[in-house]
């Protein structure tokens, strides 16, 4: 059945990592979704909220309820974004006339994954990826939204791809928004932890829902000269044979 | 060094080194860090113990072998959520009727002859307890394991008395004997090896010839604290739980050593925080093997006491006095606040340090609390105020701990709550009070928003191409210090979008 879907992209992936954003309407529109991207979206607010910033973060979400008041789907290729909008700002907003949509907003929004599996049911996207991959199951999707086996399911139904175990697949990759820089030292210590358990495996790609933690672990991989690369979830499933 | 005291003679006990650095919970290296704040100290100590990769190798195993038996221990609960949840529920039941429920435990402690005296601070526990040591001429005194007495500094203040004081848990003492204070909440001396352990009863026991065979080294520990139990007038513990209607204190120990720094010595005194109470004696039935099992994986402790006051008339026995110390030092205000309430929930079981990805990697004495990891970055800022501050925003806010917690406490959600209540107070920079303003500014006025983002990649690129990632010029210089810079796209997605993707759907 086809949904009018609106894109939800988080700043970041706007600015920095387009790609994932690029693939993400690609999957939806394979699956037969309406996409539509709302210009006037600019960042959920989390950054602030994480901060302490509350008071500066509240405006950001009020502007984010007014732009996808009226959708009817919002999809997101993050977790902790979906995070953000559908489990903070009801604690964020209490005392905002904004709340009773933004509640709303928050049951409408949802991350890629658990939108293709829960909402579309599909498990097969038609994607074709050749390739070894361990995946890293992101804090926000994991503990926050429950997503343990939607993004499995999803790699499951991939042609071609072998997917890899990975010791501690679960465990934070220490980007952690502005703790990746208030306490550099630490969260580098983290991503090296984890870029230990990723070579392990073996594996080509390491992936997740969370692209925000794929650009930290991709950032000490890099430094490391590791063999492996990051890949988003979106970029697997939008992939026909080539590698991304 | 040691405090100059002596012991008895004819007792041959010798001294425990009690230097001022166990005082502070910190090691002796990072107190040559004296001018720095708080904040300052903690980045350095964790710097450093982040890349100590023989500290990450002992660690890892450590927790290694707690996570099977923390797996395991769970499976011998047929519902173990429904064991957390019982818990929780006790623990809220105690915490929201907390006045009813110290007076209770006060009056039937009084009515078994016991005393019960309630510290609004560290200050005034240590000096009761103090003023007994000396108004019974106490000269040695031993400990089993509390962690109240490491917050509110009770060994020193006792040693100020004249008082020697033996750690008789043995990672405790094992702490003491280096100087250091307590690791780990559950185990104390979790960041050594049994090669450390070995070299240091080889050097402070005169015995060069110990092996570092664990059988051996307890063995050796015993010859040493096994004299102090004896020579000891006064005992000191803890308690894992205050029980109102039973009127008695409870302790779970592995060792023996709670059974006889209680039993043993003319005086028992148990120092423990108000927050520990539940209501009923049969809560045990679910809340010792809870916290067995979160704590180290154990159905239940070896040792479980239930204390309720002095030797009784015709009893063979047991301290001539009981006093509880109730301390508050500051409980009383987290639990005015509805919010931060189940925060006092909390029964030190250690899960949550065991779990916790930036604890693992930084270690326990980075903190610079008794109380380090998920749960002391909720609560010592509350119980100590600013100079703990830091400690809030020191986590990823992964959820692991709450993930964990066997009382269900939401954890990463109190780091936020107290970021939130730090920022609000104005404790923060004003650079980044700027920052956050100007992020406002942009995030609500999409065309503003636009043309900055263009601007920072436009800009980045630019001094990218100069060669200057990294440099003081760079503003991701923290972000590119360990890690290969971010790819700057040519282009934005929703250029993009209006180029090649939308549909007009």
């Amino acid at each position: 059945m086809s949904r009018k879907v609106a894109l939800f992209v988080p700043c970041f992936v706007d600015q920095l990592l387009p790609q994932v954003a690029v693939d993400t309407v690609t999957v939806l529109r394979r699956v037969g979704c309406e996409v539509n991207y709302f210009e006037d979206q600019t960042c959920c607010g989390q950054p602030a909220f994480n901060s302490g910033f509350w008071s500066e973060s509240r405006p950001c979400a009020e502007h984010f309820v007014s732009v996808f008041k009226d959708a009817e789907y919002i999809v997101s290729p993050s977790g902790s974004c979906t995070t953000m909008v559908r489990n903070f700002y009801p604690e964020l907003l209490k005392e905002s006339d904004a709340l009773a949509d933004a509640r709303e907003v928050g049951q409408r929004t949802f991350e890629l994954s658990e939108f293709l599996v829960k909402i579309m049911g599909v498990t097969k996207v038609g994607a074709r990826f050749p390739h070894t991959v361990t995946y890293h199951a992101s804090c926000h999707g994991l503990r926050e939204l429950h997503l343990r086996d939607e993004p499995l399911q999803l790699l499951r139904g991939v042609e071609g791809l072998k997917l890899v175990d990975m010791l501690r697949y679960d465990e934070c990759c220490g980007f952690g928004g502005t703790f990746a820089t208030k306490f550099a030292d630490i969260s580098v210590a983290m991503g090296t932890s984890k870029a230990d358990n990723i070579a392990v495996t073996g594996a080509e790609y390491v992936t997740a829902i969370d692209p925000s933690c794929l650009m930290h672990v991709q950032g000490v991989l890099g430094k490391r000269k590791d063999k492996a690369k990051t890949i988003h979830l979106a970029s697997i499933l939008a992939s026909e044979g080539k590698p991304a | 060094m040691s405090t100059g005291t002596t012991p008895k003679p004819g007792q041959g006990a010798p001294t425990p080194q009690n230097a001022e650095a166990h005082d502070t919970g910190r090691s002796a290296a990072s107190n040559a860090r004296g001018n720095l704040s708080n904040a300052q100290r903690f980045l350095l100590d964790a710097a450093e113990k982040s890349v100590d990769m023989v500290h990450r190798e002992i660690i890892r195993k450590g927790m290694d072998s707690y996570d099977v038996a923390h797996a395991k221990g769970r499976t011998r609960f047929a519902f173990w959520d429904a064991a957390r949840q019982r818990c929780q529920e006790i623990k809220r039941e105690a915490v929201n009727h907390l006045d009813q429920y110290l007076l209770e435990f006060e009056k039937n402690v009084i009515a078994h002859g016991g005393h019960v005296f309630w510290a609004a601070t560290s200050e005034e526990a240590c000096q009761y307890i103090a003023d007994l040591a000396v108004k019974h001429s106490v000269k040695t005194v031993v400990k089993s394991k509390s962690m109240v007495t490491e917050e509110i500094h009770l060994a020193g203040a006792l040693e100020k008395v004249g008082c020697t004081v033996w750690e008789t848990d043995l990672g405790e003492y094992i702490v003491q004997l280096r100087n250091e204070g307590p690791y780990h909440i559950v185990t104390p001396a979790m960041h050594l090896n049994r090669k450390q352990i070995g070299d240091l009863f080889r050097d402070k026991f005169d015995e060069p010839n110990l092996s570092d065979d664990p059988q051996e080294l307890v063995a050796a520990a015993r010859r040493k604290l096994r004299k102090a139990f004896f020579a000891a007038e006064m005992g000191i513990s803890g308690a894992n739980f205050l029980v109102a209607d039973a009127g008695c204190i409870a302790i779970s120990t592995n060792e023996g050593n709670g059974r006889l720094s209680t039993g043993v010595p003319r005086i028992h005194v148990a120092v423990t925080g108000i927050e520990k109470m539940i209501p009923k004696l049969e809560d045990l039935a679910t809340l010792w093997p809870v916290l067995a099992t979160s704590g180290t994986g154990q159905p239940i402790t070896t040792y479980g006491s239930l204390i309720g006051g002095p030797r009784r008339p015709g009893e063979a026995d047991g301290p001539e006095e009981f006093h509880v110390v109730l301390v508050d030092n500051g409980r009383s205000s987290l639990l005015a606040s509805k919010e931060e309430r189940e925060v006092l929930h909390c029964i030190r079981c250690g899960a949550c340090l065991n779990i916790c990805p930036v604890f693992r990697h930084i270690g326990g004495h980075s903190y610079g609390t008794p109380y380090p990891g998920p749960i002391g970055s909720v609560l010592v800022p509350r119980l100590e105020g600013e100079k703990f501050e830091h400690l809030s925003s020191a986590s990823t806010l992964c959820g692991a701990c709450t993930s964990v917690c066997p009382v269900k406490i939401d954890l990463h959600h109190h780091l936020l709550e107290n970021r939130r209540d730090f920022t609000e107070a104005g404790h923060v920079s004003a650079g980044e009070r700027f920052q956050f303003k100007m992020f406002k500014t942009a995030m609500v006025n999409p065309s503003l928003y636009k043309v900055g983002g263009w601007f920072m990649r436009k800009s980045l690129r630019l001094l990218y191409s100069l060669g200057l990632s990294g440099s003081v010029l760079d503003p991701l210089r923290p972000w590119n210090k360990g890690r290969s810079t971010i790819p700057l796209a040519k282009q934005s997605f929703r250029a993009i979008w209006k180029k090649e993707l939308d549909h007009g759907e």
